[in-house]
């Protein structure tokens, strides 16, 4: 038997119930969640063992504060993803809105006008996208990388090299206060609220079903009467539009905002969609895996960033989590092709 | 798909919400009071058992190693300790979480040197309201007064501006096409020399500033723009580039491309030890830097006064800085807050280019 | 990711082998015909572009996003992606480069050789994963990207290489010329040759294309795709290390910084140059001219006093084109085999 590397949808299925074991889907999804709250409470534990004021209401206002944005973006492509494709633009739309929303405030706009015109970008460049890979049929991790370095280069045009700040105090507070009367950041309070929505519509609606469908088998999905072209683009839109509102947060919080803002932060969301337990394939995964997802990182970051540990490990920790979460859900699958060789005899060594 | 199995799911995700949201509440219930370190004045008048948290812009960067190592040997005469905290990118997000905790650790002083001029500011300010000393170095923050905080000048910006122009001039003729290799276009040290450069470039009427490219201190990055340089203006006479990485890639194609190095006169900003080999094979005739070490030590000196007490943002406040004697802070002036300079640039060149180990 | 298929596979005849063959050759053309595009223009308004000076540094700034870009195909031609390639070239460089420091008799050639070990390890190690474990390669090398860079900030450790360290006959294959060739781009033409001569001629690497463009057909061929997919990503990884060797012979000084975010360049030049990114197709040679067209950009812009603000912008936008040529191409293809079969018929 030769191993398929495939990312064909037909393929993925057949992948997919060898790896279910005859199990409902659910119960796998329940067993991933639960690792996942297994890991966060070894987290928190390892954190107050190593660092006294972890488990502190200022620290979690810093978690919540430095995830806010992270965990925002990670939401529309924990749906896209869900349906097979991917999203690496989601950083540079970030800093496209940001830039944008600096740009023209800095030129006299009021600032919710120059909000408001950065959403209207994040929609614009989530429509690109969406045009792109949902109606000219492109590839999608192509096309986002692409626009990652489009976006990017856009921001570079507009405000390189100048940094905007000067924002009203009364809005930009929200980068040193929590909310009033909890300690939470409101880019995670918003996260918080989104998530319930995202939740609901994913698990609990006719789109959520449809998008789970085009993730599992797209031919069959649209066969069946489910818009797949138009759920992908409106999908795509939907990112580009809670980048744009990222990039707004992110601006407010950091109270200025320069082209480059959020670089790179693009591997950090699609390592925690990956870690919350949605499959790269599609057609599986939950929100609550993604928030418990956000939730580790955030609080494991912090931990290290607090023992004093290099901050190279910390890549190797990210990447070791990324490679395990990922590890986990197929090690039934590679158990039983190993069984499957042991009994058909020894196979010629890769 | 039954409707049971959609109940059940649904009843999954919202039992699963209300887990996370349970933990949530757990990671923010408890609380913890710190406590202060109630040191004893030395005879400086600095405080024992300090803590001061240095944040380079990356904790890879050499020039910013020598910095902290700097600033650890400034401690160590002091009784305190330096706790060394960043990221592995140049960017203010990746320098915030060693702010907070800076916070957290109830630290006494932070020496930053900024990703971002303004992006750290609502950081350092919720610090500075917690009781600890704001010091910056190598690139300033520019948060006006929130926080007020002590920029520890490498040198006098006007002085490393006029005085590489200067350098250019003298090695040229004071005439012919001139370029300049930079950073990263957003960096504020590189963009206030270079403002500089250019008023000083308007006393030599025959000297003409044709361009001004980033190479984002990437070797890779910057050797193509300085290809394009040399390709776009065949009667470049002289480059300067402030910057370690961008001198030092520069000088490293000069020196292999001979016919070249002959037209074209680098200087600007650089490391001895990097650029040793390149003044001995006669690519380079002279750069300039002040010792990183040096400057990491003056900031460490300055945050530890500063958070005993015994030196103020005043102007004319003055503390003593170890070997390096006594400092005065400087009124602030043009977009800089209150400031300390270490001092002029040294010069190096064939003569005296060995003598230093950094 | 599930590929949102471009045009349906029609029958692997030799008919359409000749006319994806032709269009190919097309493509590699009209990647050379952009090349010249760019370089006559530039050279329009700005004269002084068009030296012999000039165009060897287009050759030598490619070389190694190309050298990067041959491996890269080979990974991605079987529906695989290789995201690593730039940890590696900065892990190598630098073990490198701290071999010479403290070894000052070490052998220059060991250099290049150590390089390459380097590099086959790590690439080892992402198609041993990515074949075993059926994880898809996109995850495993994304990871690998951290883990590779962490370790390499762990042994750097805020160190530098300086230029003093390396020997000077390592360093000279950065400049050295032959005929006015400099020997970088002499090395890589030489690699490119030889592998998209045996991608063309030998069975084994044809498999490759057969694995990319249909891995159930090819394994029901008897294609033993597992060995085949972990040999492509074993020579990527070994062009990522010997990479790390040219790179530091080019800039005779390393530190933590070295291939950070060659990843993505590589891939839009390997795309640019009409590697079809869900596997199939695509050749090592269009690979090469993407990354040469790229470089030429970049360098065009600083020549014709463009700001280099514009860089990125105009790097993304042409990549966007480029898969959006690609498709219509495809499209072209598949349209034009319907109607030859339609002929067919008919006849």
């Amino acid at each position: 038997m030769t191993p398929d590397i495939t990312t064909k949808p037909s393929e993925t299925v057949s992948y997919r119930g060898a790896d279910d074991g005859g199990q409902p889907l659910w119960r796998k999804l329940v067993r991933w969640e639960t690792a996942l709250v297994f890991v966060l409470i070894a987290v928190l534990i390892f954190g107050s063992a190593k660092e006294s004021g972890f488990l502190d209401g200022t620290n979690f206002f810093y978690i919540s504060l430095n995830m806010g944005e992270i965990a925002i973006m990670a939401l529309p492509l924990t749906l896209i993803v869900m349906t097979g494709e991917i999203d690496l633009s989601v950083a540079s739309m970030l800093g496209l809105s940001g830039t944008v929303m600096g740009s023209l405030f800095h030129d006299g706009w009021s600032v919710w006008a120059a909000m408001a015109a950065a959403l209207l970008v994040g929609a614009a460049g989530g429509a690109l996208n969406g045009l792109l890979v949902a109606k000219m049929g492109l590839p999608s991790i192509a096309v986002t990388i692409g626009t990652l370095t489009l976006f990017r280069g856009l921001a570079e045009i507009v405000l390189a090299p100048r940094t905007i700040t000067g924002f009203p105090i009364s809005l930009t507070k929200i980068g040193v206060v929590p909310v009033q009367g909890t300690k939470i950041a409101w880019s995670a309070l918003i996260f918080l609220v989104l998530a319930i929505i995202f939740g609901v519509v994913l698990h609990a609606t006719a789109l959520g079903r449809s998008i789970v469908a085009i993730g599992l088998q797209p031919e069959a999905a649209r066969f069946s009467g489910v818009r797949v072209d138009r759920i992908k683009f409106g999908l795509y839109v939907v990112s580009g539009v809670f980048c744009a509102l990222a990039g707004i947060l992110f601006t407010l919080k950091n109270s200025s905002v320069s082209y480059d803002a959020g670089t790179g932060l693009e591997l950090n969301v699609v390592a925690i969609v990956l870690l919350g337990g949605v499959s790269i394939f599609g057609g599986r995964g939950t929100v609550i895996g993604v928030v418990l997802a956000v939730v580790i990182v955030g609080c494991l970051q912090q931990a290290l960033t607090q023992m004093g540990v290099q901050p190279e490990v910390q890549n190797i920790v990210t990447g070791s989590l990324l490679l395990v979460s990922v590890l986990v859900p197929n090690s039934g699958e590679l158990v039983r092709r190993i069984r499957a060789r042991r009994r058909r005899g020894p196979v010629p060594a890769a | 798909m039954t409707i049971s199995r959609t109940a059940r799911r649904r009843a999954t995700a919202i039992l699963s919400l209300s887990v996370a949201g349970v933990m949530l509440a757990a990671c923010g219930s408890s609380s913890n009071a710190g406590s202060d370190p109630t040191g004893k004045p030395t005879a400086t008048g600095v405080k024992k058992g300090l803590t001061v948290y240095f944040i380079p812009k990356d904790t890879q960067n050499p020039y910013e190693v020598l910095a902290d190592q700097g600033g650890k040997k400034a401690l160590e005469e002091l009784g305190g300790k330096v706790v060394v905290s960043s990221g592995t990118a140049d960017t203010a997000a990746a320098q915030i979480p060693s702010i907070q905790t800076a916070i957290q650790k109830h630290a006494d002083a932070i020496v930053i040197a900024g990703n971002d001029p303004s992006a750290l500011c609502p950081s350092l300010n919720q610090a500075s309201a917690a009781g600890i000393k704001i010091v910056s170095f190598d690139s300033d923050i520019s948060c006006g007064t929130s926080p007020n905080h002590l920029f520890i000048n490498q040198a006098d910006t006007a002085d490393v501006g006029t005085s590489e122009v200067d350098l250019l001039a003298k090695q040229i003729g004071s005439t012919g096409q001139v370029a300049i290799l930079s950073a990263a276009a957003s960096a504020t040290n590189q963009n206030a020399w270079i403002g500089f450069m250019k008023k000083q470039l308007t006393k030599y009427p025959n000297m003409k500033l044709v361009s001004t490219v980033y190479g984002n201190d990437d070797p890779a990055t910057s050797l193509t723009v300085l290809q394009g340089l040399l390709s776009a203006y065949p009667n470049l006479k002289g480059i300067i580039s402030p910057t370690t990485v961008g001198i030092s890639t520069a000088a490293q194609y000069l020196s292999n491309h001979k016919d070249v190095a002959k037209k074209v006169t680098l200087t600007g900003l650089g490391l001895p030890s990097q650029m040793k080999s390149y003044v001995k094979d006669g690519t380079v005739k002279s750069f300039e830097l002040w010792n990183p070490n040096q400057l990491g030590y003056l900031a460490g000196y300055a945050a530890a006064s500063l958070a005993s007490g015994s030196a103020s943002l005043q102007t004319g406040s003055t503390f003593k800085a170890g070997t390096l004697g006594s400092y005065k802070v400087l009124a602030p002036a043009s977009g800089v807050g209150p400031s300390v300079v270490l001092g002029p640039p040294t010069v190096f060149d064939a003569s005296n280019v060995d003598k230093f180990n950094f | 990711m599930t590929a949102q298929l471009t045009a349906p596979a029609p029958a692997p005849d030799t008919e359409r082998f000749a006319r994806g063959a032709a269009l190919l050759r097309a493509r590699e053309l009209g990647i050379g015909v952009a090349i010249v595009l760019v370089f006559v223009a530039t050279t329009i308004s700005n004269h002084a572009f068009a030296n012999a000076h000039s165009i060897q540094q287009l050759l030598t700034g490619a070389a190694l996003i190309a050298l990067l870009g041959v491996g890269e195909t080979m990974v991605i031609v079987t529906r695989n992606v290789d995201l690593s390639v730039g940890s590696v070239v900065g892990l190598s460089a630098y073990i490198v480069g701290d071999v010479f420091k403290h070894h000052s008799g070490f052998p220059v050639l060991l250099g290049y050789v150590l390089g390459i070990v380097i590099g086959a390890v790590i690439g080892s190690i992402n198609g041993l994963i990515t074949v075993v474990t059926r994880v898809p390669s996109l995850v495993v090398t994304l990871a690998m990207l951290y883990i590779v860079r962490g370790v390499d900030g762990v042994i750097v450790n805020g160190k530098t290489i300086d230029p003093a360290a390396i020997p000077k006959s390592f360093t000279e294959v950065g400049y050295r010329t032959f005929l006015g060739v400099p020997w970088l781009a002499i090395i890589v033409a030489v690699v490119v040759a030889v592998v998209g001569y045996a991608m063309r001629s030998f069975r084994a690497s044809r498999d490759l294309y057969a694995i990319g463009s249909n891995p159930e057909a090819a394994s029901l061929a008897g294609i033993p795709a597992g060995r085949r997919v972990f040999t492509a990503f074993l020579i990527s990884g070994a062009l990522a290390g010997f990479a790390g060797s040219l790179f530091l012979a080019l800039h005779a000084q390393i530190d933590v910084t070295g291939g950070n975010g060659y990843e993505l360049t590589v891939v839009s030049a390997v795309v640019v140059g009409g590697v079809a990114i869900f596997g199939g197709s695509g050749t090592v040679l269009g690979a090469a001219l993407g990354a040469l067209l790229l470089n030429t950009i970049n360098q065009a812009l600083v020549a014709a006093k463009i700001s280099s603000f514009w860089n990125e912008a105009i790097a993304g936008g042409l990549l966007l084109a480029a898969i959006a040529f690609d498709r219509w191409l495809g499209l072209r293809v598949a349209r034009s085999l319907q109607s030859a079969q339609g002929a067919h018929r008919d006849a």
